[in-house]
């Protein structure tokens, strides 16, 4: 059976005047329905090339996606991504911003009450249904993300891109934010690829976690997978063996075989 | 010893009986008083606001009055220009017949054919910069062209606009629409260029055909640019209105000029100059302030 998505033998270099620069190399992953990926690495090593390559952002100089048997060439709402600096539109409203996604989506579909509904059903998914009338400029950095989130997750993608999503928030508004997306993805059960570069966040997160090399000509050298049962509640993982060992071995992996030169 | 003293100076008999008038009055007294209070607070405010301006037109008109009283003087000293303009001052809607209208008329006709030309010059501005903001062939294929006219002054376009048209008014609209488009186009085209990245992505994601594009991202983006491309243009519209009337005759503000400097009605032209410069004000608060409201959620966060 084919898996749900299906990247393949990826290679991508940016040509730079007539030097090209090998930024990816012969990247293979298959991802099941429902499963939560986190792909983690050192910056510079591609993850988020990566990423907009499966987000169909950034055209593949070789191989291809496959997502539930279609070739991936454009960018569409089936693959919704989560920005890492949010990207709301500052002119429309919390609620405009998730509802243009909602209007684009289903303005064939649904009607206009059930586009409303729709659109406030995500705002409550990630705790923002208070604020719907304020714009971007108005709300706090983590509010900001919820509701790229729930921009993202009104679309009905078969998979959701999060592109070092929690990146930019502090370490306590972090945490609350990785329980919201724990607590959606485990009640949707969406199929999810995060960029990060937070061991504890791809281990809380992930059912498995890739490790890439640095790059250039960055691959993946290591998946794990995290085998803890859910929801995982981060206060009573603290001293769990699979917890820790999952850790050591992704920290392992970055600071010792993965450790950056010494001049980056 | 000294409480039965202070007992003996409370008791006296012959206190006054309180009568209501007294009451009365006296909290109108602390009325007043407490009104005066806040005005004295919010009188500060206003004077440091109201004096200076105030000082300085009436220094000028003093230095003014000076200089143009003397035996020599070749302009009209304000005093004069009250004089004689007195009826232009007071009252800018006389009409006294086709040639002979008060300024506010006048003004009105050299604003219709403002209107008009900057409403063209908006929308074909707006059309062409984005054109060139968004096609990088576009933009190599015009942008010298534009550089080049642009620096061309108003006036230097009437007489091939008066060729084209063979017609006064439409020429002075054309050179109006020709003055205000190029930091319309210039100002729009940058706005697009400068369409963050991140904006153009959340299109691609939701895959927003091009019309959506235009109306959802494209123009909200820019706006904050293309107001200030539109409010040069006004600016600018407003100052070859003048020029251009002066030349193609009419019965606006720029004719009123030059009709009286061919009569030698120096204080007239003073008047004009002065509900031209108020006029001009106006003209670019307006489009500032609709500016303002129309750009207030565009503020990048």
């Amino acid at each position: 059976m084919n898996p749900y998505l299906q990247i393949s033998h990826i290679d991508k270099s940016f040509a730079r005047g007539t030097a090209g620069n090998d930024v990816l190399k012969g990247v293979t992953l298959s991802i099941s329905k429902g499963e939560f990926v986190s792909i983690i690495g050192h910056s510079g090593c591609g993850k988020s090339t990566l990423l907009n390559i499966v987000a169909g952002l950034t055209p593949a100089t070789h191989g291809g996606v496959v997502l539930e048997g279609q070739h991936v060439t454009t960018p569409g709402p089936d693959r919704a991504v989560v920005f890492q600096n949010h990207s709301l539109l500052p002119w429309l409203t919390v609620y405009g911003n998730v509802r243009l996604a909602v209007d684009k989506v289903f303005g064939k579909t649904k009607s206009r009450a059930e586009r409303h509904d729709w659109t406030m059903h995500h705002l409550h998914l990630v705790h923002m249904a208070h604020e719907t009338q304020k714009r971007p400029a108005e709300i706090s950095g983590g509010m900001k993300q919820r509701v790229g989130i729930a921009r993202a997750l009104c679309m009905e993608p078969k998979v959701l891109l999060l592109d070092e999503p929690f990146g930019a928030l502090d370490a306590l508004t972090r945490a609350q934010l990785q329980d919201t997306v724990q607590e959606i993805a485990a009640r949707l059960g969406n199929t999810v690829i995060m960029i990060t570069h937070d061991v504890d966040e791809a281990v809380l997160l992930s059912d498995r976690i890739v490790m890439m090399t640095n790059g250039p000509c960055a691959t993946i050298g290591e998946v794990l997978t995290v085998d803890l049962p859910r929801p995982r509640d981060r206060l009573k993982l603290t001293d769990n063996a699979t917890y820790l060992g999952a850790r050591a071995r992704v920290l392992r992996f970055l600071y010792e075989r993965q450790r950056r030169p010494a001049a980056a | 010893m000294s409480v039965p003293a202070l007992s003996e100076r409370h008791d006296p008999a012959p206190v006054p009986p309180p009568h209501p008038p007294a009451d009365v009055v006296r909290l109108g007294v602390a009325r007043s008083r407490f009104l005066k209070q806040k005005v004295m607070l919010v009188l500060p405010g206003i004077a440091a606001r109201t004096i200076p301006p105030l000082l300085g037109i009436g220094l000028t008109l003093i230095v003014w009055e000076i200089l143009c009283s003397g035996a020599g003087a070749t302009l009209p000293p304000p005093s004069q220009v009250w004089r004689e303009g007195k009826e232009l001052i007071l009252d800018p809607w006389f009409n006294y017949g086709p040639q002979d209208i008060g300024l506010g008329f006048r003004l009105i006709v050299s604003l219709q054919r403002v209107a008009i030309g900057f409403g063209f010059a908006i929308i074909v501005g707006i059309t062409l910069g984005t054109l060139v903001g968004q096609s990088t062939w576009a933009m190599r294929a015009l942008d010298p062209l534009f550089q080049v006219l642009r620096t061309i002054p108003p006036l230097a376009w009437l007489p091939i606009a008066l060729a084209a048209f063979r017609n006064s008014q439409p020429a002075a609209i054309f050179v109006i629409f020709i003055t205000a488009i190029w930091p319309i186009i210039i100002n729009t085209a940058v706005g697009i260029r400068n369409i963050p990245q991140d904006y153009r992505n959340v299109a691609q994601v939701l895959q927003l055909n091009h019309f959506e594009y235009f109306t959802k991202i494209m123009v909200p983006a820019a706006a904050p640019y293309i107001f200030t491309g539109l409010r040069i243009g006004v600016g600018l519209a407003w100052l070859g209105i003048v020029a251009a009337e002066m030349l193609t005759g009419g019965v606006g503000i720029g004719f009123f000029i030059w009709d009286a400097w061919n009569s030698s009605r120096l204080p007239d032209i003073i008047v004009a100059l002065v509900y031209i410069g108020l006029v001009g004000f106006a003209l670019d608060r307006i489009v500032a302030a609709v500016g303002y409201f129309a750009t207030r959620g565009t503020a990048r966060s």
